[in-house]
């Protein structure tokens, strides 16, 4: 077991190298003069002298990079053109509320979207599962920005339970956490509990097919636990998968939400970052995206040995 | 041979089914699946329900158990009578507690019928905390005294086991002690043997008769081999086309069988006296085999030399028009050998020769043209042909692959129907529109489409029911008389090889233990263990199709009585 978690963190080595070199690269190649693009266009031409020696920009393009790479390895992302404060700590500023909103969605996805997925292949053909497999297909069709505004106007406008926008870190006190994370959390859940109620119910219809479920109601076995204990362990690998496919894509796609929400996340980081051409700040929302996606995968793979003793690498 | 002769007349009527409709749920105007069945058991009566495929064996066990498929088949009419309680009536919480208490069941494939994520000792133990109020220590306790009685070894180490670190016959025997562990009164064996090599089978099923004896259990055991029934039942029901059409104490039933369709069933099991081998032409070897090795994993970087050795040193040779039967049970390495023959893996020693030409190591491009000399039928005809291709398609994509004009493959895949006893419209039908054993029949025309030399049948009948097996078996003569294909057939089953094999090569664990003509090797083996395959074969004394003992026994009587 050691043994193939080292295997795999090795594995997500090469992975890596090639993100980075493709976002070394990025700047480097972009037609033009790289110090103009970073300086902007109003830079005067001691300004663009000043950043092609910052950059090293002389140097030959490996000797550029193997800095470059250095740099990164020791935390060190650059620092933004606009406000002139290094990128690391601007990403360390941002992480926590999208982080927290990321896991509080995906808590909330799954604690829904398994027992409705589950119940749905129990009562497969019934009206509950037709219930399921609608709001699947609504979940999925309605954009993230019409139930975003359609949760405020309803629980923050009319029912005025909660602040419309805004964020609290969990710090300073869970409740005002929560009152802010809620709406931003369900709008985001709805695409995710669609998904994963879908796989789960699919997954599930297959497992409950096997000779192994009939064993266990031959032997008497009540139906819930034929269900949780037999069926869903059984049933767990592809689901793990869509519910790390979905973290990952939560993290890097939460750009719209924070904007509706008003929440000071690494989204609406990037959002402005593009709208100003940040460019390190941009490298390095791109090398962090791919560094949550290689972890994610990681941790999924890990998970599939947790609950399948067959999977032994 | 001997038969069970026992008498229950006076034993406690454990089952009682009167009248048992059952048919497809909400679809009440269709033919029901069951139609109106009677059957008795009796407290330690064993008592088999035989017949074929889709005849409603298992649907049957399946409404014992109030286990039919909900909302595909539902019970019509009629009445199970378990020991005073009407399981027709009975609420799903009553049915639950009946379940492992009054009346278990085993099922087939040990491997799928036991859950791969739970610990098998956790699995048995679940039914006593279902059942019982034991404690967790008691619980524990009263598994491994379970597991102890189906013999299994180390119970401590393999209650801790998964299912899939356990061998079939360790499966089994966690299946059964699952079933047995509360002592129910109706044991209901659903095919229990049919996966398990013969010598397995032997062992599982004097379990089985041991347990039954101790506890008192009455047992239906359901199963298409008549051997098993010949050596088991004490009672035999006969069912086909969802009714049982006859029923008889065994002796009765294997000497004078009074409906047509016993008659037909018990004439289908072919007999294990081999068939004489045909004259040897000599035509030059089609394929030679010599000192073909397979050792998997060996050689690699990280473990130098300590592979699993699959075949060594075997080799043999085969004429045209002429089989050459390879059998031995699961891990013996029969498959490993048609597999490096076909070259699907590549055999890590030893010479393959085909049509003259030595395969074995010749690289992939090289090969291609020699592999329409070669043709392979698998086991399962369900998944060896592609859903979604017509008949004609599957037919014609090799002979088009080597140069054959389209219409002359289409004209020679027609020809090839007809050959194989199927309509030439099939060629338009896909698969699923067609029987088992009518696509094992598409499968070895698609093989013979090739003009092969040889033709490699992996287990080709295994999966086919005894009087689809017959046909098959001869299609599979006709055929290679017709085009003088040389055979290489693949079976666990010494029946099927005595019928179709000229010679006859036992292997175990990888090596050659016996090879000869089919007559002398399995009418006096050498071997010892060629003598255990043999001797675990259930029936053997007995020739189902002339009702009578087989000769090697003492002479018969007029009507067998003497058996």
């Amino acid at each position: 077991m050691f043994g193939y978690i080292l295997k795999r963190v090795l594995a997500t080595i090469p992975v890596m190298v090639i993100v980075a070199i493709f976002v070394f690269l990025l700047l480097r190649l972009t037609p033009g003069d790289p110090a103009a693009i970073l300086a902007g266009d109003a830079a005067t031409p001691a300004q663009l002298e000043r950043i092609r020696d910052r950059l090293g920009l002389n140097d030959p393009l490996h000797v550029q990079f193997v800095t470059w790479a250095g740099q990164i390895l020791r935390g060190d992302l650059g620092t933004s053109l606009i406000s002139n404060t290094s990128v690391s700590g601007m990403i360390a500023d941002r992480l926590g509320p999208t982080l927290n909103l990321a896991v509080m969605t995906i808590v909330i996805s799954v604690l829904l979207a398994v027992p409705m997925g589950v119940i749905a292949a129990w009562r497969h053909r019934t009206w509950v599962d037709f219930l399921v497999m609608s709001f699947s297909v609504l979940g999925f069709s309605v954009p993230v920005f019409v139930i975003g505004y359609i949760l405020i106007q309803i629980f923050a406008i009319e029912l005025r339970w909660v602040p419309v926008q805004g964020y609290k870190p969990p710090a300073d006190g869970i409740g005002p956490f929560l009152a802010r994370a809620i709406l931003p959390a369900l709008t985001l859940a709805t695409i995710y509990v669609a998904l994963i109620a879908r796989m789960t119910r699919a997954s599930m219809l297959e497992v409950l097919g096997e000779d192994y479920i009939r064993t266990a109601r031959a032997k008497g076995v009540r139906e819930n636990v034929v269900l949780f204990r037999h069926a869903l362990r059984n049933a767990a690998v592809p689901i793990l998968t869509i519910i790390g496919t979905g973290f990952a894509l939560l993290i890097s796609g939460v750009v719209v939400t924070e904007s509706v929400f008003n929440i000071p996340g690494i989204g609406r980081l990037t959002v402005d970052a593009i709208l100003a051409r940040d460019y390190p700040v941009i490298q390095a929302m791109i090398l962090l995206t791919a560094g949550i996606y290689v972890v994610v995968n990681l941790a999924v793979d890990i998970s599939y040995s947790l609950f399948d003793p067959r999977i032994r690498y | 041979m001997e038969f069970k002769s026992r008498d229950f007349s006076d034993a406690a009527r454990v089952l009682k089914i009167r009248g048992l409709k059952v048919g497809l749920a909400g679809r009440p105007e269709a033919a029901p699946v069951i139609d109106g069945i009677d059957l008795d058991i009796r407290a330690g009566e064993t008592h088999c329900l035989v017949g074929e495929s889709g005849s409603g064996k298992s649907v049957t066990s399946l409404a014992i158990m109030g286990l039919l498929p909900r909302g595909a088949l539902e019970v019509r009419g009629g009445s199970i009578d378990l020991e005073g309680v009407e399981i027709t009536q009975a609420s799903a919480a009553e049915m639950r507690g009946l379940r492992a208490m009054r009346l278990s069941m085993i099922f087939q494939e040990p491997m799928t019928a036991l859950n791969p994520v739970l610990r098998v000792g956790e699995q048995i133990e679940e039914v006593l905390n279902m059942h019982t109020d034991l404690s967790a220590a008691d619980a524990r306790q009263r598994t491994l005294d379970i597991m102890e009685q189906v013999h299994l070894p180390d119970v401590e180490r393999i209650y801790r086991a998964f299912p899939h670190q356990l061998s079939g016959g360790q499966r089994q025997r966690i299946m059964i002690a699952m079933a047995l562990v509360l002592d129910p009164h109706l044991l209901i064996a659903d095919e229990p043997t049919t996966a398990l090599d013969v010598t397995t089978q032997l062992q599982i099923l004097k379990l089985i008769a041991e347990l039954q004896a101790r506890k008192g259990t009455a047992l239906l055991f359901i199963t298409h081999d008549m051997g098993v029934v010949a050596e088991i039942a004490d009672t035999v029901s006969v069912m086909q086309n969802g009714r049982i059409v006859e029923r008889a104490p065994i002796h009765e039933l294997l000497t004078a069988p009074k409906e047509d369709y016993t008659r037909k069933l018990l004439t289908a099991v072919p007999t294990l006296a081999p068939r004489a081998a045909r004259p040897d032409a000599r035509g030059g070897d089609v394929l030679k085999v010599a000192d073909l090795e397979m050792v998997y994993g060996g050689g690699g970087v990280l473990r130098r030399g300590g592979g699993v050795t699959a075949a060594s040193e075997v080799s043999f040779a085969i004429g045209p028009g002429r089989t050459l039967g390879i059998v031995g049970e699961s891990g013996s390495g029969k498959s490993t050998v048609a597999r490096c023959i076909m070259r699907l893996i590549d055999p890590t020693g030893g010479a393959v020769h085909v049509a003259g030409t030595e395969i074995s190591r010749l690289p992939r491009r090289s090969l291609r043209p020699h592999r329409k000399h070669l043709q392979i039928v698998f086991q399962d005809p369900y998944r060896s042909l592609n859903p979604r291709w017509t008949v004609a398609r599957s037919l014609c994509e090799g002979p088009i692959n080597f140069g054959t004009p389209r219409a002359e493959a289409l004209a020679h895949a027609a020809e090839l129907m007809e050959i194989v006893g199927l309509p030439r419209d099939a060629l338009r039908r896909y698969p699923h529109q067609f029987s088992g054993g009518q696509r094992q029949r598409i499968a070895i025309a698609r093989a013979v489409a090739m003009k092969p030399d040889l033709l490699v049948a992996d287990e080709a009948v295994s999966a086919l029911d005894v009087s689809v097996q017959a046909q098959v078996l001869d299609l599979l003569d006709d055929v290679q008389a017709k085009f003088g294909i040389a055979m290489l057939f693949i079976t666990h089953d010494l029946r099927v090889a005595a019928q179709i094999c000229d010679e006859v090569l036992v292997m175990q664990k990888g090596r050659v233990v016996e090879h000869g003509p089919a007559a002398n090797v399995l009418s006096d083996p050498h071997h010892a263990y060629t003598r255990t395959l043999i001797e675990a074969a259930p029936g053997r004394h007995w020739d189902f199709a002339n009702f009578r003992a087989l000769d090697t026994a003492p002479a018969p009587g007029p009507k067998g009585e003497t058996a």
